[in-house]
């Protein structure tokens, strides 16, 4: 069994598709995602894919700070992902609400939602308003290598 | 009559060599399509690497989806792919058990996977899955018709058997099938109907993943979508191998013959990367008539050449 697992757990580490999912967020960070794909970053040889389903995904890719409309929403997507999956909270609003920390509609910074839902959740921080595409391999990459 | 384990030998074979060949392809036309667009692309692992993955993951099964069809679905196109496989590698390793009829038999086999992704879209209990089983039941009314028209200049050429080896052995008797009028235009037709039958751009319409955000295979996740992408891998390679035993002299496994063989596969399949990546998604209106109005008469002009005696 334990090659087995070791098995699934090299293949998780090399091919992380990603589900990007946008709680409320100004549009920077969703600019910066897309730029990963692009040929100077080309993140596919990393193995990494962008999902279009939540259930094809192992990382959710949350930017924004988490609204009161989306905060029920996010938590559902959560819950819909195949598990075992990352959640990787995107810039400054993601990691802490950021600028919009006493605002009306902030329903509480992405770890707080999801741990509401699942305590056990693997959440990496990448803080940064945007953060460096650079900065966001860096951190997928690092969560991998502590899996 | 060959014994039971000699059979079983040959499904094995069918379906392991199918699955390494098909991944392999797999990775061919990622890094080909990363290629064209200036990237790195992913490793020779990636495709494998993806599966166990897959294979490791949960599965999560919709409230509202039907679920014995749901997972029943992915096994139904596996099996008809892989049943398609060993027959063409059974031809190809020893054309003695090549029995009459078999063409059709192959071809038979082929639908299997586009029927699976139609149960599998119209069981999932989602409007996406919904959306996208609908428009694949219209891209199989459009391509099935031209498929197997453009394939009447070669069994006429081949004095009209339906047996994959005499096809194979009228080829190396009097020429490819290929190289004639009426077979070229068939050859074509049945081109297009690949594209169609693999579901890449631009007859992808039934996954539209920044459309329909995969569509039919939307609600999968776990081993059944592990399934489904190995069911995708090896028909990146048995649809070509089809091609090249109907239309271009069939698989030879020994001496120059190989070698020639695998050219033939690579020259496909760079086709099929190069028209993925050259052409945008259609709507699913434009895909019918560029099926009914202009292949099927292509077609149609086909079978006419070679009644009228243009097939070698």
């Amino acid at each position: 069994m334990a090659v087995l697992d070791k098995l699934k757990l090299w293949g998780l580490k090399k091919s992380p598709w990603v589900y990007h999912v946008n709680t409320g967020a100004c549009n920077n960070c969703d600019i910066e995602v897309v730029e990963l794909l692009t040929p100077r970053f080309d993140v596919e040889r990393l193995g990494i894919v962008l999902a279009g389903s939540p259930r094809h995904a192992d990382a959710l890719m949350v930017s924004g700070i988490c609204t009161a409309q989306a905060r029920a929403r996010l938590q559902e997507v959560y819950e819909q992902t195949a598990k075992p999956c990352l959640v990787v909270a995107l810039g400054a609003c993601a990691c802490t609400g950021g600028i919009f920390h006493n605002a009306w509609h902030f329903a509480g910074p992405v770890d707080e939602v999801i741990h509401e839902v699942d305590p056990d959740a693997n959440i990496i921080y990448v803080p940064g308003c945007p953060p460096k595409p650079e900065a966001m391999i860096a951190g997928v990459a690092k969560a991998l290598a502590e899996l | 009559m060959n014994s039971l384990g000699y059979w079983i030998s040959i499904m094995l074979l069918g379906f392991f060599g199918t699955a390494v060949l098909g991944l392999f392809f797999k990775w061919v036309d990622r890094f080909l399509t990363a290629r064209i667009q200036w990237r790195k692309g992913p490793p020779l692992y990636q495709p494998l690497a993806d599966l166990l993955k897959l294979l490791g993951k949960e599965t999560v099964v919709s409230e509202r989806a039907s679920l014995g069809l749901f997972l029943l679905a992915p096994v139904v196109g596996f099996i008809g792919t892989a049943v398609a496989a060993a027959i063409l590698w059974a031809v190809a390793i020893d054309p003695t058990v090549s029995f009459t009829g078999d063409l059709i038999v192959v071809v038979y086999f082929l639908v299997f996977p586009s029927l699976a992704l139609i149960l599998a879209g119209s069981s999932s209990g989602s409007v996406h899955g919904g959306l996208g089983a609908s428009r694949e039941m219209k891209m199989v009314i459009g391509y099935e018709l031209p498929f197997i028209l453009g394939m009447v200049p070669v069994i006429l050429g081949a004095n009209g058997t339906f047996q994959l080896s005499a096809i194979v052995t009228t080829q190396s008797a009097e020429g490819v099938m290929l190289l004639s009028g009426g077979g070229f235009l068939g050859f074509l037709c049945v081109l297009a109907a690949m594209q169609a039958k693999l579901a890449v751009v631009p007859f992808d319409q039934a996954e539209a993943e920044t459309e329909l955000m995969g569509g039919v295979i939307m609600e999968y996740s776990g081993p059944p979508l592990a399934l489904i992408h190995l069911t995708r891998a090896m028909l990146l390679f048995v649809l070509p191998m089809f091609v090249i035993t109907v239309f271009w002299g069939g698989i030879q496994l020994s001496g120059w013959g190989l070698l020639s063989t695998i050219l033939k596969f690579l020259v496909l399949l760079v086709v099929i990367v190069l028209m993925r990546n050259t052409n945008p998604r259609l709507r699913i209106d434009q895909v019918l008539s560029f099926f009914w109005f202009i292949v099927t008469p292509v077609a149609l002009i086909a079978c006419v050449l070679s009644v009228a005696g243009y097939y070698v």
